[in-house]
């Protein structure tokens, strides 16, 4: 497990299995994804743990991860499988934890979980009852 | 990562919000690109400037962050949307325009060398071989990396402006001295600027991180231009050496049939309505060339010509300017073909140009179709 940005929340993980392209198919004022080829088609990050393997698309999505964070629209922190650039600097711009985790751990994190996330703790993830 | 105390202080927000956030911009590229530690850089040079390519995100983001921002070594910047000077000559919106200008003011009072260029290397003193730098724009980092002994990586446009406001940079791949492990070798005879550019493409696609290239010969400063504006339109690739490389390199060999291979996706038309000169911007030698190339010849159709603004103050004063409007050249600082709102698909089908990187970007951002020839050809071609 890599912390890419740190921070501490709690929080319910919205999870996909495709990676999401922030320039373009997420709106800015709701953070609602409007890519009806996405497997989160109509659904909103806003304050979920958002859990997806990778950002995609031009660097510049990094600016709307920003905006989404100014229009209180954004997710509480994000957890990917891959680091990419755009979503890393969109996490450091706008100061949402995100950190990267295996493969194992992407796939036992479950859609609808309650978890805590605190990138200083021993254990980054864990889970709430 | 390893950080230093007063680097874990300004991540901490004792520096205040605005190096919280460098730094942070700084640790996550750092962590994504597995470096030790940050490292000073001396120049950073900064994309992110066209209204275009920002849009309202980027724009509100650099006005809000430039009223107590400061950079902190000497920082660049690329091109922006248009020619202060000609603004009102092009039927751009209002509301583009004042967007663009709160750009333009964001950048200033944070303290950024208005340069609005794309080729850095050509208009600003050099360092020192091996100086670390930290530059944005994909040609520029190329050119730095393979020509100018310089040091940076393929930035981003935040990790750039992150290196500006903080002086440092994650130590990561191209500043480190990994060879590369891919050997591309030149097979195409009698080579012109086009050739140079499509090589330049396809050395971007089959490359990661950087390439060895053989069969070159010695090379001029503008083929090594051609080059980089290709090589950085196409992949991630930022830096090639000359060379064949140590034995185990694989071996891509760049002949006509590869090359064709690019012509063909890049060259969608057999005509241009316009034609346009320079992305990456011309340099002075390339005005001078130009000039000769029209004596007593002037174009039968619209030619822009892009160039630094500085370029163009000196190509006055020489007379060069003279001669290319006299030739029916319209000359344009701040911007350039890549990425410029003046080239719309509502005006214009298809473009001439020369250019690699510019022919890829009228395309698939301006959605017009392009017509590829080299600088001989269209002087051929397009003048009487």
């Amino acid at each position: 497990m890599k912390v890419l940005v740190q921070g501490k929340v709690r929080g319910i993980v919205l999870k996909s299995e495709m990676p999401i392209n922030f320039l373009g198919t997420v709106d800015k004022k709701t953070g609602m994804i409007s890519d009806k080829n996405h497997d989160l088609f109509k659904k909103s990050i806003r304050n979920s743990i958002l859990v997806f393997p990778s950002g995609v698309g031009s660097s510049v999505g990094a600016y709307t991860i920003y905006s989404i964070k100014s229009n209180n629209s954004a997710p509480l922190a994000m957890i990917c499988k891959k680091s990419d650039l755009t979503v890393a600097t969109g996490c450091a711009l706008a100061n949402i934890p995100l950190v990267i985790v295996s493969s194992e751990e992407f796939t036992s994190i479950q859609n609808g979980q309650n978890i805590s996330l605190d990138t200083k703790d021993q254990n980054i993830i864990s889970c709430i009852n | 990562m390893e950080l230093t105390k007063e680097e874990e202080s300004a991540l901490k927000g004792e520096q205040g919000e605005i190096m919280q956030m460098a730094y942070r911009i700084l640790v996550a590229t750092g962590e994504s690109t597995d470096a030790e530690k940050l490292v000073p850089i001396e120049w950073a040079h900064l994309s992110g400037v066209n209204y275009n390519t920002i849009g309202d995100a980027g724009e509100e983001f650099l006005s809000s962050i430039s009223k107590s921002a400061r950079v902190k070594v000497k920082t660049t910047l690329n091109p922006m949307g248009f020619d202060i000077d000609n603004v009102s000559n092009y039927n751009l919106d209002e509301d583009f325009i004042s967007k663009q200008l709160s750009i333009k003011n964001s950048y200033e009072s944070i303290d950024v060398t208005p340069s609005f260029s794309c080729i850095p290397y050509e208009i600003f003193n050099i360092p020192k071989k091996g100086t670390q730098v930290a530059f944005a724009e994909s040609n520029a980092a190329i050119y730095a990396n393979s020509y100018d002994n310089l040091k940076t990586n393929k930035e981003s446009a935040f990790s750039a402006l992150a290196s500006a406001l903080t002086g440092k940079s994650p130590y990561s791949s191209l500043r480190k001295e990994d060879e590369p492990n891919i050997t591309i070798r030149m097979k195409v005879d009698n080579p012109n600027e086009l050739t140079y550019g499509m090589l330049g493409f396809f050395a971007g696609k089959v490359g990661d991180i950087s390439v060895n290239v053989s069969g070159l010969g010695e090379m001029d400063r503008r083929q090594c231009k051609a080059m980089c504006g290709g090589m950085g339109t196409s992949g991630t690739c930022a830096k090639f050496v000359f060379g064949e490389g140590n034995s185990d390199c694989e071996k891509i060999d760049f002949d006509e049939k590869e090359m064709q291979k690019i012509h063909d996706e890049l060259n969608t038309a057999e005509k241009g309505d316009i034609i346009t000169l320079g992305s990456p911007q011309l340099g002075l030698d390339e005005i001078s060339d130009l000039v000769d190339k029209l004596k007593g010849r002037s174009f039968k159709k619209r030619c822009m010509v892009f160039t630094p603004r500085i370029v163009k103050e000196q190509a006055k004063k020489i007379g060069y300017t003279n001669e290319l409007e006299r030739a029916g050249c319209e000359i344009l600082s701040d911007c350039c073909t890549c990425l410029t709102p003046l080239i719309n698909k509502d005006d214009v089908d298809a473009v001439t140009t020369n250019s690699i990187k510019g022919a890829f970007y009228l395309k698939n951002s301006n959605g017009v179709d392009v017509n590829l020839k080299s600088l001989s050809q269209i002087i051929e071609d397009e003048t009487q």
